[in-house]
């Protein structure tokens, strides 16, 4: 045993020197290639142990490739323009330093192609380094096109690598989120961000359009993760964080965006006490920009099927990480509505982003309140999103301007459901329904009906009626309220007390409640000052299973 | 000085003449008050005044002191009387004289007798001298010192020389010399009649010494006897009892003077039992049977423990506490086992030896602690038996009886006659019944694994047994921190029983047996055993609300945690309207039956036993579950076949359909024929090990009939809520519409058509809503209202503070008057004190005028007659 742990030992501790040799040699063959270009075929080891197995091996040869090309980058060593073939380029009457730089261009290219492979590596730390050095390497580019242009004076970003890396990163087969939140810190820059977004539209119409239109989760989840790890500007003045600083050259960018280049540039050049506005009127145009790429990435993935569950992730952050940032919001209606129409919890969900539409772009939405009245059902109280229901549900109802009808029936219908709820949502219930009764005084008769004769009768109310002018509310009373003031906790039993007596004026705050969890009321017992002795039970205890009815003890036994 | 004050002060002398009697007759130092009615019952103390007399008694305090004060003014020198209590009116003049002298005394003492060693004054008493008493009267008590001193008592000499101690020799000498004159008696004669006094006295006193000392010893003996009821090591004081054998018969007066002295008197009958008594005498009862046991378990025979005796320290209390290695050990106890070591042999031998030498007295002692120890044990089992009464099952004392015929047989063989050496097996088997037997007393807990430690490889009912002991041994009135520790029993218990619980197989028979030991040190500390029980469910609570917020969903709570709630059911009311631990103990349930997803038939099964529960805990105060319903709508709903066109909708954790909704569905309805009910097992909720299909069946079957029979109580429970036909109308369509539709076993079948007619049958009609009737808020009236005032001169219709305050405003006020007045008072007193000063100086100063302008005018007069007769 012993001898060979020792030998284990022995073996990875030679595993580790020999990486760290590599690590060594490779930095070594980086500062010879750099030297001189006698040393250039060298390069071939390190795009050799670039495809290595070890993982520390991998790592070291990404980082000296990154050092060796970006120096190369620097120095403009490597190729501009149209690249000629290899073989041409010995044959072709290029002299040594093009040629050379020929050479290093191929190999420029190979390397990013394996560091893109590497992106889809199991190992996360290797897909993290490639990535990086890819950022780096387009960094370099951005500052020294390889394109040979002729309008030197001209923004240019490297778009195709960037393209490569975005189609690289939204995997159809393994989960990236990781990866892409690390990604996330590149998305800060104004023109990473831009291009990031263009070619995610492009990719996903590419690839959506391959598979026509059905539902691949995986991708959709690495695409949604990426797009919601976007964030847009909030400001015209945050565009200041470049990857790609070419002097002055990033207003040619957004004006080249705006097709208006050369007006600009000479009118803000010329009219100096103008400039500032003409700037801002830029930088705006710029953001407008921007939205729209936005808008149109969403858009063009929004088109296809989703999943249910990426319904509801869409539907979450769509008010207030989506809508905001479009350049015309109103778009979004199609996708709402359907999403309203499904119905359960994406319904409840998508009432956020159609608030804010019909709040703020005045979207007309027929029969919304009867939608409503019929998302209330009973499992409206166990979902996750309760609190964002009800808090959306009072928005809603808060207009002094609804029928009493459609009041009352959306009374009656919660309090009915309020027979199935849970306590933590009976606190948020039945304040909001004696909300609605103050809002609406007309509506007392739901808990006050003195006049018609003492005859008991039957309810009234049509449960299953899907229209709330249909229901029959108004004829009806709360019984529901009145059988739960004999609910077992104490607070809902006193709130369910209050339609004993006149409502008072003021409006309960229901936004307290909404949010209050089964513990939270449960620590409102447990945490209490001791005031008074404990009361105990004065039935003696004799066994386990006696007492209280002695239900358990029927039914079940102790062995 | 002049004249005026000579005639003032004789006017005083007049006044001060006369009596107050005097003064009050007289009509012109009278000022009469006069008042304008009369008020029955109203004493008045100011209705005459005496004007001239207060005037001068204020006159003459002001001269006591304003005066002087004004005399002394602007005088730095002062005279004070440093004399010691000068100024002290409290003190009698005695007292002030006695301390004058004893501080004289000091003083002198100090400054003169610094050197002197013991040259001090003797003080003496009727001639003696005191010290020398004192030492004389120490002597005649005591009876260990040697006779000749006792000649020389004070006593003794007092009465033939009138005074004694070397000292006052002379004088009583003096005295003996008057005497002699006095009668004829000689010296000769006397010197002998003293002697023989003195003989016969010293005779008597020996009498009466060695009477006291058997006496003594007799007691000393008995004492031996009861303690050796309590101790069995041999005293070493064995040779000292065959000294005192030379004891003179005693005379037949001395028997009556000592009968009559010890006579029985009337003595008080037994008092009743405070509880703090009653403990103690459980606590003692449970040592003394320890002890016993201890002895026994040692190998000794029953009769030799009785009178094995303890060396007993001076500073032994004799109430059984001993403070030794044997004690000890009751404390070490462990793991049931005990380490006998060589101390047996060593005790044995010393037993045999005592053995020889006592005899009689032993037997009687013996029969004596047997029979206490029988009467005990029928107490505790009556005990016992109060404390499982109503329950009527005799199984947990099986053990109990048996283990007592066996000691009584024990005892049996040991009584009949001490036996010299018992046969090593008969020690051996008595050794081993003692180690059955479990020890009287135990030391509280000081953490849970020392519990753990204790109840260890004990049986249940011992186990209760061990835990009953505990907390009578260590019951609070016995000591201060035992209080805190059974405390702290509590929790222990409560951790025990949840680890007995998560144990598999769950050991709930133990749990069973030790409730009435829960239930008793609960209703000793209400607080703490609140507190244990809270912290269990918030923790609980918590932990599932963490796996919520990261998961959704929670898996339904452990049997430990079933047992906990019902465990809170049986201790802490469950009707209260708000109670610290069962308001949220029924949430937790709540909280579980609406976010545990019911994945398996156990997960089923934990569902059912918290359904149970809770229609236990609301089953007195009838208050309505939501969730419970829920969740038998669930349960139901797992049973119906045909998952199409259901007509109710079922509420979460439950689903419409899915992967785990037909976990109810029997796989065939042969079942339905074999199927007989029993009660589940609770272990059912932790695993289940159902190999076959009818197995399964069965297992489902129960767990339906249960989940109707819970209906049915839900049913009776909330039929009086006025939303009873919706509530219960998913339950309604379900049972109707689905379950009647299919197989099941007959008492199913009828259960599902009583529930639905109980449905049915009750009314759904309501009269509307309307507000609770209020008193009219009355008008406001207009006539005023009349108050009867009855005590006139109070103050009224305030509180009490702002009477208060009133008072003492108006106390103030008088009192800020009455110091003005003063203050003008003193004033006018000094502005006339300094008038008539002016005028004295004046008036002297008028007067040397005067005599000048006299003398001068003589002069001048002599001087002009001069000149004249010059002329």
């Amino acid at each position: 045993m012993a001898p060979a742990k020792k030998r284990n030992v022995s073996s990875v501790k030679t595993a580790e020197k020999s990486a760290k040799k590599a690590k060594v040699d490779l930095s070594k063959s980086v500062e010879r290639i750099l030297e001189s270009r006698k040393h250039a075929n060298d390069v071939f080891d390190i795009l050799e142990s670039l495809q290595a197995e070890q993982e520390k091996e991998v790592i070291s040869a990404v980082a000296a490739c990154s050092e060796l090309f970006c120096a190369l980058l620097e120095r403009k060593e490597l190729f501009l323009g149209k690249l000629p073939g290899e073989e041409d380029a010995l044959s072709g009457g290029y002299s040594a330093q093009d040629k050379y730089q020929i050479f290093m261009r191929h190999r420029y290219t190979s390397c990013v192609e394996i560091l893109l492979e590497h992106l889809s590596h199991e190992q996360y730390d290797i897909k993290e380094s490639a990535m990086c050095c890819l950022m780096k390497f387009a960094a370099g580019e951005g500052r020294h096109p390889l394109e040979d242009l002729d309008w030197s004076e001209h923004y240019s970003f490297p778009r195709e690598l960037i393209q490569a890396l975005v189609d690289n990163l939204l995997s159809k087969t393994t989960d990236n989120s990781l990866l892409i939140s690390r990604f996330q810190q590149f998305l800060e820059m104004e023109d990473v961000r831009y291009y990031v977004m263009s070619s995610i539209r492009d990719n996903v119409g590419k690839v959506m359009d391959k598979n026509k239109g059905a539902v691949v989760p995986v991708y959709q989840n690495n695409v949604f993760t990426l797009m919601s790890s976007i964030s847009m500007p909030n400001q015209e003045s945050e565009l200041t964080n470049f990857m790609v600083k070419q002097e002055a050259k990033h207003e040619d960018w957004k004006a080249a965006k705006l097709h208006v280049s050369k007006i600009v540039e000479v009118k803000s050049s010329h009219f100096c006490f103008q400039q500032k506005g003409f700037l801002n009127v830029i930088k705006s145009s710029a953001t407008q920009e921007h939205k729209r790429v936005f808008e149109r990435m969403w858009l063009g993935f929004l088109k296809y099927k989703l999943p249910n569950s990426m319904y509801k992730k869409v539907l979450v952050i769509l008010h207030d990480s989506i809508l905001p940032y479009m350049s015309k919001p109103t778009l979004m209606i199609d996708f709402l509505t359907a999403a309203y129409e499904i119905g359960g919890a994406i319904s409840l969900l998508a009432l956020n982003g159609l608030f804010v539409l019909i709040h703020q772009h005045n979207l007309d939405y027929p029969d919304f309140y009867k939608k409503l009245y019929n998302l209330l059902e009973p499992s409206v109280f166990h979902v996750k999103y309760r609190a964002r229901f009800f808090h959306l549900a009072n928005l809603f109802l808060s207009s002094s301007h609804l029928p009493v009808y459609l009041v009352a029936a959306f009374a009656k219908r919660l309090a009915r459901l309020a027979l199935t709820a849970p306590p933590t949502a009976l606190l948020i219930v039945l304040p909001f329904i004696y909300n609605l009764i103050r809002r609406h005084p007309s509506c007392r008769v739901l808990i006050h009906k003195p006049s018609t004769e003492d005859e008991p009768f039957e309810d009234p109310y049509l449960m299953d009626e899907e229209d709330p002018a249909q229901c029959r509310a108004l004829e009806s009373s709360l019984w529901e309220i009145k059988s739960l003031q004999k609910h077992y906790h104490p607070d809902v039993a006193k709130a369910a007390l209050l339609i004993n007596t006149p409502l008072s004026e003021q409006e309960d705050d229901i936004s307290e409640t909404l949010e209050v969890t089964t513990y939270e009321l449960m620590e409102k017992d447990l945490k209490q000052p001791e005031l008074k002795s404990v009361p105990l039970e004065f039935e003696t205890a004799t066994r386990l299973l006696k007492g209280g009815g002695d239900v358990l003890g029927q039914h079940f036994c102790l062995a | 000085m002049g004249k005026a004050p000579k005639k003032r002060s004789l006017a005083d002398k007049v006044r001060k003449t006369k009596t107050s009697s005097e003064i009050k007759n007289n009509p012109f130092e009278v000022k009469i008050n006069r008042k304008k009615f009369d008020v029955l019952g109203r004493k008045s103390k100011h209705d005459v005044g005496l004007p001239g007399v207060s005037r001068s008694k204020a006159v003459n305090k002001r001269k006591e002191t304003l005066l002087k004060e004004y005399k002394q003014k602007n005088r730095s020198s002062k005279f004070i009387d440093r004399r010691f209590g000068e100024y002290d009116t409290k003190m009698a003049p005695e007292d002030k004289i006695l301390q004058r002298f004893t501080m004289e005394r000091q003083r002198v003492h100090e400054k003169k007798d610094v050197y002197n060693l013991n040259e001090e004054e003797e003080l003496t008493h009727y001639g003696q001298s005191l010290a020398e008493m004192e030492k004389f009267n120490d002597a005649v008590n005591s009876d260990d010192e040697s006779e000749e001193k006792g000649l020389l008592s004070a006593e003794l000499t007092a009465s033939h020389f009138g005074g004694g101690g070397g000292l006052l020799r002379k004088k009583a000498s003096g005295e003996q010399e008057e005497e002699g004159g006095q009668r004829v008696k000689s010296r000769q004669e006397l010197i002998e009649e003293l002697i023989q006094k003195s003989k016969q006295e010293k005779r008597e006193r020996q009498v009466q010494r060695e009477e006291a000392q058997e006496l003594t010893e007799k007691l000393d003996q008995d004492w031996k006897n009861i303690q050796s009821l309590m101790v069995k090591k041999t005293p070493k004081a064995d040779k000292q009892e065959e000294k005192p054998k030379t004891i003179p018969p005693r005379s037949e007066y001395d028997m009556m003077v000592r009968e009559l002295g010890f006579e029985m008197k009337a003595q008080p009958s037994e008092k009743m039992k405070t509880p703090e008594e009653l403990a103690k005498e459980e606590r003692e009862k449970l040592q003394k049977l320890e002890a016993d046991r201890l002895r026994r378990m040692m190998g000794e025979e029953v009769v030799e423990g009785a009178q094995s005796q303890i060396h007993f320290s001076a500073d032994d209390l004799n109430d059984g506490f001993i403070l030794d290695k044997h004690d000890k050990k009751t404390l070490a106890y462990q793991d049931g086992k005990w380490n006998m070591g060589e101390e047996e042999g060593e005790e044995d031998d010393e037993a045999e030896d005592e053995e020889e030498g006592e005899g009689e007295s032993d037997e009687e002692q013996e029969s004596d602690a047997e029979e206490d120890e029988v009467e005990e044990e029928e107490e505790e089992e009556e005990e016992e038996e109060e404390e499982e009464e109503g329950s009527g099952e005799d199984d947990g004392h099986s053990d109990l009886e048996s283990e007592q015929e066996s000691e009584n047989e024990e005892e049996e063989e040991a009584s009949p006659k001490p036996k010299k050496t018992l046969s090593k097996e008969e020690v051996k088997a008595q050794q081993e019944a003692a180690k059955a037997e479990l020890p009287y007393t135990f030391a509280a807990p000081e953490s849970y694994n020392d519990l753990k430690d204790m109840l260890r490889g004990h049986t249940s009912d011992n186990q209760r047994l061990i835990v009953a002991r505990t907390q009578k041994s260590n019951h609070p009135s016995l000591a201060v921190g035992n209080k805190l520790k059974l405390q702290k029993l509590f929790g222990f218990l409560l951790e025990y029983i949840g680890e007995l619980a998560s144990r598999s197989p769950p050991e709930l028979s133990t749990i069973d047996k030790l409730i009435p030991e829960v239930y008793a040190l609960c209703q000793m500390f209400p607080d703490a055993a609140c507190k244990a029980m809270q912290s269990i469910l918030g923790d609980a609570a918590h932990s599932m609300e963490e796996t919520l917020e990261v998961k959704g969903h929670a898996a339904f709570p452990t049997l430990d945690m079933l047992i906990y709630l019902k465990v809170t059911a049986l201790l802490f009311p469950t009707s209260d309207f708000r109670h610290p631990v069962t308001t949220p103990a029924l949430l937790f349930i709540s909280q579980a039956l609406t976010k545990c997803p019911v994945r398996s038939l156990q997960d089923l099964t934990s569902g059912l036993v918290l359904c149970s529960l809770a229609v236990e805990y609301v089953s007195f105060s009838k208050r309505f579950l939501p969730e419970l319903i829920n969740f038998l709508v669930g349960t139901l709903h797992l049973a119906v076949q045909d998952k199409a066109s259901l007509g109710y909708i079922v509420v979460p954790p439950f689903r419409a359909s899915g992967k785990y909704s037909d976990l109810l569905v029997l796989s065939s309805s042969e079942s339905c024929r074999t199927w007989s009910k029993k009660s589940l097992p609770l272990s059912a909720t932790q695993q289940l090990d159902l190999k076959n299909d009818p197995d399964r069946d069965n297992h489902r079957l129960t767990c339906l009939s249960t989940c109707l029979d819970l209906v049915k109580r839900c049913c009776l429970l909330y039929k009086d809520l006025p939303s009873f036909t919706h509530i219960f109308q998913p339950i309604r369509t379900l049972l109707s519409k689905h379950l009647s539709t299919q197989t099941l076993p007959e008492p199913l079948q009828e259960l599902s058509s009583e529930i639905v007619e109980a449905i049915s049958s009750t009314p759904v009609t309501h009269s509307p809503l309307v507000f609770d009737k209020r008193k009219p808020i009355p008008l406001k009236l207009l006539t005023p209202k009349i108050v009867e005032v009855l005590d006139y001169g109070k103050k009224r219709g305030s509180t009490r503070e702002e009477r208060e305050k009133e008072r003492l405003k108006h106390k103030y006020k008088r009192e800020f008057k009455g110091a003005l007045r003063e203050i003008r008072k003193d004033s006018r007193f000094l502005a006339r004190e300094k008038l008539n000063e002016v005028m004295n100086r004046d008036a002297e100063r008028k007067r040397k005028v005067k005599e000048l302008m006299g003398s001068l005018a003589t002069q001048e007069g002599e001087w002009k007659s001069l000149k004249r007769k010059k002329k």
